[in-house]
């Protein structure tokens, strides 16, 4: 009996008193799809007001509004959530041949968490004198005068980070203490490695971000002046907590999304993964050095000179492990046997937007071009290459790669090879037109736009409405999958990690046995060898 | 950068910069997608139905390893240098002083001269000194290739030396409300000769073809003042509608207000004028947004206004 059918198949109840990691990872994909659609609906929104260049489809209170809450709901309940909350709630316990977490009880408590996360967040838009209009960033002092419902926006974030922390202390001590027998570090799946990274920045920073969201409210209602200089306050200190956590958080979005390509890549290449360690490690390299390159968002704010020589040059340092991984995954191929299959060609093309986007951090990265470029559409076009051709197209993929295993249901693969080709030129043709606005000097978060800046606009939401008819194409063909699917075996692709030796959908507890574990995770021909 | 200006000093050396930080990138990203491709064709699996388990190669992952360190640290070099450059004004830089707030820029010169646009003389270089009398800002002309947050509690500085004539585009680039798109302005450069007729004359702006002379000599100082504390940048005086209501026709008005939280409907006397403008979240005209800044007001001033409100 599988776990979607163990403890009463349809009551309500039984899903959201669980403690099945399988069932807890369903009920967050279950709020997160949703919240991921209401985000998208808002910047395909923002897109269209720019097909003109003054007033056109909403005031510019609202556009303020629309990006402020795309930005928080995309960051706070899907990119950052999106991989480990769904894909290691799942798959961590499985891929160590484990049959739950560490603490499953804490695990439910975490969603419990994000959920009324999400529920304030969404209740902020509706109360109070208006959606928060600040950006995500939430910069003081704009955001203690705006007369916007920010504090409840704040509380929201904070309430979210409770759920990262929890999730994050599960990660670690379920991979430092449920191995199986024989399941040695060097033997764990690179996905256990990036979500063990993942979970030590979580537990790590997102306290920051706790503690400087509480000053903001206190500021507000008190105005107790840590932030203000006529009380002895600086606003850049907001600026520089707020990075503290937000700039590691990057890597919580998507040092994990990296792991899920890594798990697919040796699969439908059906060899081994090239360079275990130094992928393995590099994960962690990110993790150490991510945490120490925040004012990399502040070059232009006026702290010290020298403070900006240091965090560029660390910003230079933490591209190198990415770059490590990427040139791993390209040799993943030599002398493989690729099977083209969708999971395959949204890892690829993960590999190469993630590229983009890490290529343009870089430009970015160099002092005197940041201070043109920082501001601009440039830096919207270079996050939503990390995050979205980055982390969304990892999600998407890991949902295609794992789907028959979660719900036993294969997806039918050329519509999503439709999906794939709307969404990939799609997504170049509208974040590529950003990276050129920005390089023109189109600065972010304007609701109009001068005429030089038109062509480009053009150019993006055209891409957009290209991006969002692969979405609806790619979600159609899941939905179908869903209801109608032909049965999956349980290795439809011939994976050689331990969720593929385990029915699909899995049992309850995953293993009716234990597995001892005695080989590497990716020994696809252990007698044939160069 | 394509399809922008080099205006200034600062231009060539950055989009040098740019250019060969951007060619080694997309000859990394060439490499990549080729041999993704090359790879993925090559060793298809019609093709290559035996695959190899190859695990690694300590000497290849200390070349790639290796030179992509050496290739980062030059272009962390080559960034902080153009950076040094940028952050190091000439000792001669004619020093102006830049005042921010919600939504408009004003530019105030050593002899005292002021203008809402920046006029700046051919190659001679400018030093701006920053402040923002609300919210962060940023001072950004893209022709130039200079930028700088304006930062309360600080005196941010920002220097240039033009070497196009014309006018660039001045742009807020840090979200600072409702008009945050619409606080724009200009750099307008002057030959040296126009530019000091215009700094040494009570003209308000250069005589110079090009540069059509903002209307703020003629208009009534009340209008002025209302235009210094940024309160045109969301009330029109003749009706048109903006993000706050009209001035024309307020004062007597029958409007729905919230009144510290409170629907009512009220006539706007003086009284009501002063508690919305000395404390604007406390009345509201319903209907538009609550994002009023605090205006700071002298009593004389705010008696100034209301009356010149009451005449319209």
């Amino acid at each position: 009996m599988s776990y979607l059918e163990a403890q009463g198949r349809g009551g309500l109840l039984s899903w959201l008193s669980s403690t099945d990691h399988k069932r807890i990872a369903l009920l967050y994909l279950f709020l997160l799809v949703p919240l991921f659609w209401v985000a998208v609906s808002l910047g395909f929104a923002m897109r269209l007001k720019h097909l003109f260049a003054g007033d056109f489809l909403m005031s510019a209170q609202t556009y303020n509004a629309l990006f402020t809450v795309h930005g928080v709901i995309m960051i706070f309940m899907f990119v950052i959530p999106g991989l480990p909350a769904v894909f290691g709630n799942f798959f961590l316990p499985i891929l160590i041949g484990a049959r739950d977490v560490s603490f499953p009880r804490l695990n439910l408590l975490s969603w419990y968490f994000f959920a009324a996360g999400a529920a304030l967040a969404l209740l902020s838009l509706f109360t109070g004198r208006g959606a928060p209009d600040t950006g995500w960033t939430f910069y003081v002092p704009f955001s203690l005068r705006t007369g916007t419902n920010v504090p409840l926006a704040v509380s929201a974030a904070f309430v979210l980070g409770l759920s990262s922390i929890l999730t994050g202390l599960n990660f670690i001590t379920t991979t430092h203490r449920m191995r199986a027998p024989g399941m040695t570090w060097h033997r764990m799946p690179l996905f256990v490695w990036a979500l063990y990274a993942t979970g030590w920045i979580q537990v790590l920073v997102t306290p920051i971000i706790g503690i400087t969201l509480v000053l903001v409210i206190l500021e507000r209602l008190f105005g107790i002046g840590v932030f203000d200089p006529a009380k002895g306050g600086d606003p850049l200190l907001y600026q520089h907590l707020f990075w503290i956590y937000s700039h590691p958080a990057v890597y919580i979005m998507i040092v994990p999304a990296m792991g899920a390509v890594t798990e697919i890549l040796p699969t439908f290449a059906r060899r081994t993964i090239f360079g275990y360690r130094a992928i393995a490690y590099s994960s962690i390299a990110i993790a150490a050095l991510g945490s120490i390159v925040w004012a990399h968002h502040m070059f232009t704010s006026g702290m010290s000179d020298l403070a900006g020589v240091i965090f560029s040059l660390f910003t230079f340092l933490v591209a190198v492990p990415s770059a490590i991984k990427v040139f791993n995954w390209t040799a993943t191929l030599y002398k493989g046997s690729i099977d083209m299959q969708p999971p395959m060609l949204f890892a690829l093309a993960f590999v190469f937007l993630f590229c983009i986007g890490g290529l343009t951090g870089i430009i970015q990265g160099a002092l005197g071009l940041n201070i043109h470029l920082h501001d601009t559409y440039w830096i919207v076009g270079h996050f939503h290459y990390v995050m979205f051709g980055g982390t969304g197209f990892a999600f998407f993929a890991a949902l295609l790669y794992w789907f028959p295993k979660m719900f036993g249901r294969m997806v039918e693969p050329k519509p999503v090879f439709i999906a794939w080709g709307l969404m990939f030129a799609g997504f170049n043709l509208l974040y590529g037109a950003f990276l050129l606005l920005g390089g023109m000097g189109m600065p972010r978060r304007y609701y109009a736009h001068l005429p030089q800046f038109h062509p480009g606009h053009l150019a993006a939401t055209v891409g957009s409405w290209l991006l969002v008819a692969g979405l609806l194409v790619l979600f159609g063909s899941l939905l179908r999958a869903l209801r109608s699917g032909r049965r999956a075996e349980d290795d439809p692709w011939g994976g050689k990690t331990l969720e593929w030796r385990i029915p699909s959908p899995p049992p309850a507890e995953n293993f009716a046995e234990v597995p001892v574990i005695d080989a590497a995770p990716y020994a696809y021909n252990p007698g044939r060898r160069s | 950068m394509p399809f922008l200006a080099q205006a200034s000093s600062a231009s060539a050396r950055i989009d040098s910069v740019f250019l060969w930080v951007f060619a080694v990138c997309l000859a990394f990203l060439l490499l990549i997608s080729f041999f993704l491709v090359y790879f993925s064709v090559r060793y298809r699996r019609s093709r290559n139905p035996e695959p190899e388990d190859i695990e690694g190669n300590a000497w290849l992952e200390t070349v790639w390893t290796l030179v992509p360190l050496a290739l980062f640290l030059a272009m962390f070099y080559y960034g902080w240098t153009d950076f040094q450059y940028l952050r190091n004004p000439p000792k001669d830089a004619l020093l102006v002083q830049v005042i921010a707030r919600q939504w408009a820029w004003s530019f105030k010169y050593p002899n005292g001269k002021q203008s809402d646009q920046l006029y700046a003389a051919l190659g001679r270089p400018m030093k701006l000194e920053t402040r923002t009398l609300d919210v962060i800002h940023g001072f950004f002309v893209p022709a130039f290739r200079v930028k700088i947050d304006v930062v309360p509690g600080r005196r941010n500085t920002v220097w240039f030396t033009p070497t196009l004539l014309g006018d660039f585009d001045i742009q807020c680039t840090v979200i600072c409300g409702v008009n945050h798109s619409a606080m724009l302005s200009k750099v307008r450069v002057v030959s040296e000769a126009e530019f000091k007729e215009w700094y040494f004359s009570d003209e308000a702006a250069p005589r110079v073809p090009a540069a059509a002379a903002p209307a703020a000599g003629k208009e009534p100082p009340i209008v002025g003042l209302l235009r210094g504390k940024s309160c045109l940048a969301c009330h029109s005086l003749d009706g048109s509608p903006m993000v706050g209501p009209t001035f024309k026709g307020l004062y007597g008005s029958r409007q729905t207000l919230l009144i510290d939280g409170e629907r009512r409907s009220a006539v706007m006397d003086g009284a009501l004028l002063r508690k919305a403008i000395s404390r604007p979240g406390s009345v509201q005209v319903l209907g538009y947004p609550p994002i009023m800044p605090p205006a700071k007001l002298s009593d004389e001033e705010m008696e100034d206004i209301v009356a010149y409100l009451r005449s319209l």
